[in-house]
Parts: C-alpha cells; sequence; structure tokens
C-alpha cells in the first residue's frame, strides 16, 4: 500500500515538477542573456575614466566607492573587471559563431557526402583533439603576432571538433529516416526536404552546441591572456588582470584576485547554465529526464 | 581477441605516425609564419653586430627557405636531434626530459587525485541521487568546471600560502637547495598546491559521468533483484554497481589527457613550477621555436598515449566488446 501511495505522489509531483522545470529554465535563460547583454554592452561602452590611473587611491580594499578596491596605480578594479569581461564575451561569442559555422559545414558535408570526405572529416576532427587545446593555440597566437585576433582565432580553430562530431552524427542518422526517405518519394526538393525536415531537427542542437561552446572558448580566452600572450599589457582582459594580481599576492591585496576571476567564473557557469536550460526547452526528449 | 588487439594497435601506430606529420607540419608552418625574428628573439638584450648576426642566422639555417628547413628538422628529428634550445641554452631533448619529469609527477599525483575523489564523489552522488548529498556535489561539479585553473590556483596561494603558510607559495623544490639534498618529503609539500589546483578542475567531468552511470545502474533490474534478495545497499553498489561505473570511468579519465596538459601549463604558470607547461609559456614568449616544436609534438604523443590506453582498455575489460566483433 505505502509502496503504491508513494508512486502516486510521485507521478503528481513529477508532472508538476517538469512542467515548472521548463518555464523555470525559460525564465533562467532569459535573466541569464539579458545580464550578459548588459554586462557586455556596460563593459563595451564604458569611458576609459572609469579605469583611470589616480595615484590619490592606490590599494585600496573593497569599499562602497570602490566595490573591487583598487590596484597599484589607483585603478578602479571594478570597473577593469567589467571591461576585461566584456571584451572576453566579445572574443567568445564571435569564436563560437565562427567555429560553430565551420562545425555546421562540415559536420553536414561530412554526413552528406560519406565515403573519403567523411574520412577526411573524421581524420581532421582527430589532429584537433590530438594536440592539447592550449598548445595551439600558444601556436597560433604566436604565428599571429599576438592581439585579438591571434586570440580569437586560435579559439576557433580548436572549438569546432566536438560540435562537428556532434552535427555529422545528428544528420547522418537523419538521413536514413524514413520520412526523408518518402519525401525523397514523393519527388519534393532537396531544398525543401533540407527546409522541413533538416532544419528543425539540427537547429536546436546546433543552437544548444553554440552555446555550450561558450564557457570554453571564455575559459580559453581567459586562460591564453594569463599566460602573457595575445592583449597587450594595458587592455585590461580578465587573463592579464589575473597575472597582474598574482604580483601583490604575498602582501595580501586579496581583491586583485579575487573579485576579477569570481566574476569570470559566474560569467562561464551562466553561460553553461543557459545552454543547458536551453537544451531543456529545445529538446523535449531530454528535457523529460 | 589477440589478434584484435595487435591489428588494432598496428593501426594506431599508422595513425599515430600520419599524426605526427601533419602536426609537425602545422607547427612549423605556425612558427614559421611568426613575425617574431627568430634571430632579434636570439639576442634579446644584447647588442649584436649584422656579422654576428649573419653568423647565427647561418648556424641555425634561418635563411633557408621554409620546406627545406622543414625537412632538415624533421630529418634531424627523427636521429634524434631535436635542435637547441635557446631560451635554455640546451639541446631541446635534454630541457624537454628534465622538464617533463616534474610535470609528469604533477600530473600523475593530481590525474590520480582527481580520479579517485571524482569517481567516489560520482558513485555517491548516483546512489543518493535527489537527495541533498547529491545535490551539493553536483553543485560542486558544476561549479569547478566553469571555474579557471589559475584563479583557483590564485586562491589556494592567498588562503594556504600566504594566509595560513601551511605550503610554500612556488617552485618545486626549497630555494637555494641543490637538486641532490632535496627530500622527497619537501617536493610533495611544494607540490600539494599545483596538484590540489588541477585536480579539482579535472574532477568534474569524472563526477558528473559517473553519477549518470551510477543513476542508471541503480534503476536497473538487476539492482532491484539484488535488493529483493536482501543485500543491503553497500553490498548491492560493490557488487552490482561499482563494476559495471568502473569500466566508462577508467575509459573516460584516461582519455582526458589534453585537459590535464593544458591544465598543467596554466597551473605551473600560476606556481612559477619549473615543468615543462613553464618552459612552454617562456618558449611561446621568446620565440623559441625549437623548443615550441618539441613540447608541441610530446604532447600530441602523450595526448595520443592516453587515448590509445582508453581504447585498449575498453576491448580489455568491457565483455560486451569482446564478443560483438
Amino acid at each position: 500500500m505505502k509502496l503504491i501511495d508513494n508512486n502516486n505522489s510521485k507521478y503528481t509531483r513529477f508532472s508538476v515538477k517538469s512542467f515548472n522545470r521548463r518555464q523555470w529554465a525559460g525564465f533562467f535563460v532569459v535573466l541569464g542573456s539579458l545580464f550578459l547583454v548588459i554586462l557586455a554592452l556596460v563593459g563595451t561602452f564604458m569611458p576609459e575614466q572609469s579605469y583611470a590611473i589616480d595615484y590619490n587611491h592606490k590599494y585600496a580594499a573593497p569599499s562602497l566607492s570602490y566595490l573591487f578596491g583598487t590596484d597599484e596605480l589607483g585603478r578602479d578594479m571594478f570597473y577593469r573587471t567589467l571591461k576585461g569581461l566584456a571584451l572576453s564575451i566579445k572574443i567568445g561569442l564571435m569564436a563560437a559563431f565562427v567555429s560553430s559555422c565551420i562545425a555546421l559545414v562540415l559536420g553536414t558535408l561530412s554526413a552528406v557526402f560519406g565515403g573519403k570526405v567523411d574520412s577526411c572529416i573524421l581524420w581532421l576532427i582527430d589532429l584537433c583533439l590530438g594536440i592539447p587545446h592550449i598548445i595551439l593555440i600558444l601556436m597560433i597566437s604566436v604565428s599571429l603576432g599576438g592581439g585579438e585576433i591571434g586570440v580569437t582565432i586560435g579559439v576557433i580553430a580548436t572549438h569546432w571538433a566536438h560540435l562537428t562530431r556532434l552535427m555529422r552524427a545528428e544528420i547522418m542518422q537523419l538521413r536514413n529516416q524514413p520520412y526523408v526517405h518518402v519525401a525523397r518519394g514523393y519527388g519534393h526538393s532537396y531544398f525543401t526536404i533540407g527546409r522541413k525536415h533538416f532544419i528543425p531537427h539540427v537547429l536546436p542542437q546546433y543552437i544548444i552546441g553554440l552555446v555550450l561552446l561558450l564557457p570554453h572558448a571564455i575559459l580559453h580566452e581567459a586562460g591564453i591572456t594569463f599566460l602573457g600572450y595575445g592583449l597587450p599589457l594595458d587592455v585590461p582582459a580578465i587573463g592579464i588582470i589575473l597575472s597582474e594580481s598574482m604580483k601583490h599576492i604575498s602582501v595580501g591585496m586579496w581583491w586583485l584576485g579575487f573579485f576579477p576571476g569570481l566574476l569570470l567564473m559566474i560569467i562561464v557557469l551562466i553561460f553553461d547554465r543557459v545552454g543547458t536550460a536551453l537544451r531543456e526547452i529545445l529538446d523535449p526528449m531530454r528535457s523529460q529526464k | 581477441m589477440k589478434n584484435q588487439l595487435i591489428t588494432f594497435i598496428s593501426k594506431q601506430c599508422i595513425r599515430l605516425v600520419l599524426l605526427l606529420i601533419a602536426i609537425s607540419m602545422i607547427s612549423f608552418a605556425l612558427l614559421v609564419m611568426s613575425p617574431i625574428d627568430p634571430i632579434d628573439a636570439y639576442f634579446t638584450g644584447v647588442a649584436v653586430s649584422d656579422e654576428q648576426k649573419a653568423i647565427v642566422s647561418a648556424y641555425w639555417q634561418f635563411d633557408r627557405p621554409p620546406v627545406e628547413r622543414y625537412w632538415h628538422w624533421a630529418t634531424n628529428m627523427l636521429s634524434g636531434n631535436w635542435g637547441d634550445s635557446f631560451v635554455y641554452k640546451a639541446p631541446v631533448l635534454q630541457v624537454i626530459s628534465d622538464k617533463f619529469t616534474s610535470t609528469l609527477l604533477l600530473m600523475l599525483v593530481s590525474w590520480s587525485l582527481s580520479g579517485v575523489v571524482g569517481f567516489s564523489l560520482g558513485v555517491i552522488s548516483g546512489i543518493y541521487q535527489g537527495k541533498t548529498l547529491d545535490r551539493c556535489i553536483n553543485y560542486f561539479a558544476l561549479v569547478s568546471v566553469s571555474t579557471p585553473v589559475f584563479w583557483l590556483g590564485i586562491l589556494l596561494v592567498m588562503v594556504f600560502a600566504v594566509e595560513l603558510q601551511w605550503f610554500p607559495i612556488a617552485l618545486s623544490t626549497p630555494i637555494g637547495k641543490s637538486v641532490e639534498d632535496v627530500t622527497w618529503l619537501e617536493r610533495l609539500h611544494h607540490l600539494a598546491l599545483p596538484a590540489i589546483t588541477l585536480s579539482i578542475t579535472g574532477v568534474s567531468a569524472i563526477v558528473l559521468h559517473t553519477r549518470e552511470k551510477m543513476i542508471d545502474c541503480m534503476n536497473s533490474n538487476y539492482m532491484l533483484f539484488a535488493k529483493a534478495r536482501g543485500e543491503s545497499l553497500w553490498v548491492r553498489v560493490k557488487r552490482h554497481g561499482l563494476r559495471n561505473v568502473a569500466i566508462p570511468a577508467v575509459t573516460l579519465h584516461f582519455a582526458s589527457f589534453a585537459e590535464l596538459f593544458g591544465g598543467a601549463v596554466l597551473a605551473e604558470s600560476v606556481f612559477s613550477y619549473p615543468g615543462l607547461g613553464s618552459a612552454i609559456t617562456l618558449a611561446g614568449l621568446r620565440g623559441d621555436v625549437a623548443l615550441l616544436l618539441g613540447a608541441a609534438i610530446l604532447s600530441a604523443i602523450f595526448v595520443f598515449l592516453g587515448n590509445l590506453i582508453a581504447n585498449i582498455l575498453y576491448i580489455i575489460i568491457n565483455p560486451e566488446v569482446q564478443g560483438g566483433r
């Protein structure tokens, strides 16, 4: 008796919960994206004076007027961090977008043509995953003489592989579906089949994959700037801020490293969660789990 | 089974050779294209005449066309001469083998740590699915995957090295001691923080994966039957859970060598740990092409070995694969 009762309550709770979960996920996606967009906009259009050098306020501990404190030149760390994160988000978005486009094209080519093209692309994926990403980004950055472009291209070049594999698998599976064969049999053109059957299936996966690329892209961008590659030292990139903070670590200026890194982590976490929430919304099979 | 393994390994060897050729070509092309002038980089901070430059340029063959230089480098490399690193003023092979032992130690410790901790956390979390403990572990995994390795390193330094002074701030041996005098204990003491940093970020993938598998396992019919037979929770987990979950976890963990290597580069940079990662960073900043090429090749072999072991283990351990082919 007890078992059945338990089951019943579980079922009712489950259905309500899953209904709520979807809405909750949607709410979270909107809120998270809004936060990130505002952050990126504020950081991009912030005047440079807001983190200008001010020797009167060196090494200020975090307070209400300096939320994240100031560094050895009296620059406001809060605004520097915002600027750096906006740059990270910008590079991340650009890199993730381009590399997801590469993934879409290569994945489609691989699945549609098969045979030699397929094994060629699989080998390329193998190659890309065969070397630690950080090293490839580092070499590309050296090769392009550093700068924002070097970092962006480095991140693009290393992040397409996983998504390509995913896209390839999706399209391959789709290609052999009975309804696609039937549609061919009815004489629909490839264009129509693509529009009516392929895009609706692949688009959600593509968008989810794109959003889930972002956390990796941002972390890699921060990592490579932390190592001292890419951006010049006066640009407030998040990696540079953190590597500067290491100079003051042993004298107890904890705020220089703590807050920027925390905000970076929160941003990455939000991207990750938005991607997962999007999956719950767009992929009905998974959202019921 | 044996034949299968032999064909598999020989195929993989061909794959490795092709991969290495491609990677060396790409790396070489990238580094040759770089705007850093190798001669200027060689003489950083030293005033030199044009004649000296010409001598150095001829000695390192900077004046030849790239293809010829690649060929020269590749043939030399096959005979064991990986060129000389001008940052360290020593043969690349020697620099790499010196540095790689420290890095290997770091990676081995943190890899084992994250494997054991991650697996246990994943199993516990899967057993108590939906409970508070499971949620805590899940949140931990999600946060740790989003944490930048270097920031975590900075935090640990701030707390455990600066504030509490339990661990040294940097390096792999005490300052002012010659290499022979350093004891293992001192070495481990210096290794602790970097290894913990690296293992925390490596833990999340294995936790989340093991948790999923464990949940599937707990919901299976054979678990239900074992429960009906009256086996206690831990006996059930030990007899039916761990074995099933361990195979994918081990495979996954061996396949994560690329991230491990990348993480080690960052962690070493935070702790000024004198390993291969720091050497790579320095080589890239100074334009030491020979060292970077050597390191890139080595890292590719390292990643490949991880994947190879993962695949072989998968064939050996997993009974389903044996019957299947």
